[in-house]
């Protein structure tokens, strides 16, 4: 079986980000990039799905402009066999990632695509979910536990109350949640490794997929800041301060 | 403007962050109506007709439904959007699972966890975290809209909706509820709860918690969490606050042992009061707390239970 990870290239989480001047955005120039953590948790299942025989394959998959491959050769040297990066000139929207990707899933016929929860730059959580509901697969999303059983998968979901089991189909869409794993460091060996793995280049166009963003971004700002706080001394003057000043408890 | 939104149930209770969508949604338009989706959720119904501003429930009983299996959902939301402006949802895991699944088969682009309605096709939403707020206009001819609960009040009761049976579409045979472990608290719930105390890495271990219990319980509070201290296993994947976990904005949030990663912030900063107790004074959680107290954890919160007598 092959699986097909999406890794997106994100502002690096360590980042404090800023808010463009004039509200268009926010500023992404000499800032440092990285893969969305989430997808690298999708990466490192991947690649353990593999390593205990579950797997012949993992193909890494990012859409965007030509740095993306950058991002590519980041899961390749994680131990990715092989990647596909589709040239896209601006951001895309969830929508149009998911319909490139069903062109990709058409394409390399893998049985389980494993894609992160969300990504930490837009927190759309769609991407996944909409991959599903085009390809008419089942879906299981914010996973922390996955076993294959052949035709089918035992999935565990962080729900809002606690854990959710379900047994879901086969091929399927998995977004991965934060407790499903621990993403392994690249070592140097396989980072010069990944350089000579496989990586095609296509274009968006060539999968005949419109990309035009359906939504329009027309401000963005920052959000109100919290008023500097004070600090008390001890124990007894923050429970007078919650008391009689901010009166909520 | 007719909106259609999914309540959040577990076909006993409605979850209280429909209510906060209801609010979201007569920002947009008057013409309410609520689709209860589940097997043998007659009270969630009953519970979703009385709400104030709802003019209609719509109820799809069958056990295909239950545990709101997306692939059986999202074609039932289907087969009524076309009577619809938007479809809304609040961005539970539920909407969050169900909600992208129903805009893609309708070829439309979900606008996600909105903040604010500026209009019928206008929504603000935060996108890095929280550290930025995006205005999003929508020309697509069905708006799918989830809805940060946190960001709008609650809807009142005192509503009378007509209830009516919608048809339930048949399963979709790809995904089937196997079982649930289900967290039980007596304590109020995460999200709604007026009081939040959260631990962090620094409570050192889960037995810890008991410490934040007891004060959780002195006032009412929900217990919560950093991800660090979920990640070490203290406590379940429930109670984590933050980017990707949970949103809580409380009348009061008490930081205990957080040191306060913007992941983290971006899951409480708009609590109406921050305290925060943390034994590292350059912890950036100081920056964004109301009431700072640079202590050991494990003095002051044993002595901020006893003066709460």
């Amino acid at each position: 079986m092959k699986v097909l990870v999406p890794v997106k290239r994100v502002i690096d989480y360590h980042v404090k980000v800023r808010v463009k001047a004039d509200n268009t955005g926010v500023e992404l120039a000499n800032v440092k990039m990285a893969m969305n953590p989430f997808d690298e948790i999708a990466v490192e299942e991947a690649l353990r799905l593999k390593e205990a025989g579950g797997a012949d394959e993992v193909v890494a998959v990012s859409i965007g402009p030509s740095q993306n491959q950058e991002t590519i050769r980041t899961a390749l040297a994680m131990g990715a066999d092989r990647g596909i990066h589709i040239e896209s000139p601006h951001e895309i929207e969830p929508l149009a990632v998911a319909k490139l990707l069903k062109e990709v899933v058409a394409r390399e016929e893998p049985g389980l695509v494993f894609v992160g929860k969300q990504a930490i730059d837009d927190d759309c959580n769609q991407t996944g979910q909409m991959l599903a509901a085009l390809l008419g697969w089942a879906q299981g999303t914010f996973v922390s536990g996955i076993e294959i059983k052949g035709d089918s998968a035992a999935v565990i979901r962080e729900v809002d109350g606690g854990l959710e089991h379900l047994e879901i189909r086969m091929p399927a869409v998995v977004t991965v949640d934060l407790r499903l794993n621990e993403p392994r460091y690249a070592s140097l060996p396989n980072i010069m490794k990944a350089k000579k793995k496989p990586l095609d280049s296509i274009s968006a166009a060539d999968l005949g997929v419109d990309i035009t963003p359906r939504l329009n971004i027309t401000r963005v700002e920052e959000p109100p800041a919290r008023e500097a706080g004070i600090k008390v001394s001890d124990v007894a003057e923050l429970v007078d301060k919650l008391k009689n000043e901010a009166k909520v408890i | 403007m007719s909106i259609l939104i999914l309540a959040d149930h577990d076909d006993g209770q409605l979850a209280p962050a429909t209510l906060n969508t209801v609010t979201a949604a007569t920002q947009i338009g008057d013409d309410i109506h609520i689709l209860v989706a589940g097997d043998a959720s007659g009270e969630v119904a009953k519970s979703a007709a009385a709400i104030a501003g709802v003019s209609k429930v719509l109820t799809a009983d069958d056990t295909t439904l239950a545990h709101g299996i997306a692939e059986n959902v999202a074609p039932l939301i289907l087969s009524m959007a076309s009577d619809y402006s938007h479809l809304m949802a609040p961005a539970t895991i539920t909407g969050k699972n169900i909600m992208p699944r129903v805009a893609a088969l309708l070829d439309v682009m979900q606008i996600s966890d909105i903040i604010k309605v500026e209009s019928p096709e206008s929504f603000q939403r935060p996108i890095y975290a929280g550290n930025a707020i995006a205005t999003v206009t929508s020309n697509e001819p069905v708006k799918v809209v989830t809805v940060r609960s946190t960001a709008f009040e609650p809807a009142a009761e005192g509503g009378s909706a007509v209830i009516e049976a919608a048809a339930a579409s048949a399963d979709a045979g790809l995904s089937s509820y196997v079982k649930s472990e289900l967290s039980s608290s007596e304590r109020p719930e995460l999200t709604s709860a007026p009081i939040v105390i959260s631990g962090g890495r620094g409570m050192q271990d889960g037995s810890n918690f008991a410490m934040l219990e007891k004060v959780a319980d002195k006032l009412g509070a929900a217990v919560g969490a950093s991800r660090a201290a979920v990640d070490a296993g203290f406590v379940p994947n429930d109670y984590q606050v933050g980017q990707t976990g949970k949103v809580v904005a409380p009348d009061l949030y008490v930081a205990v042992g957080i040191s306060g990663a913007i992941q983290h912030l971006a899951g409480m900063k708009d609590s109406k009061v921050i305290v925060a107790i943390n034994k590292d004074e350059e912890a950036p959680i100081f920056q964004v707390a109301d009431f700072g107290l640079v202590a050991d954890l494990f003095d002051a919160v044993p002595e901020l239970e006893t003066k709460l007598d």
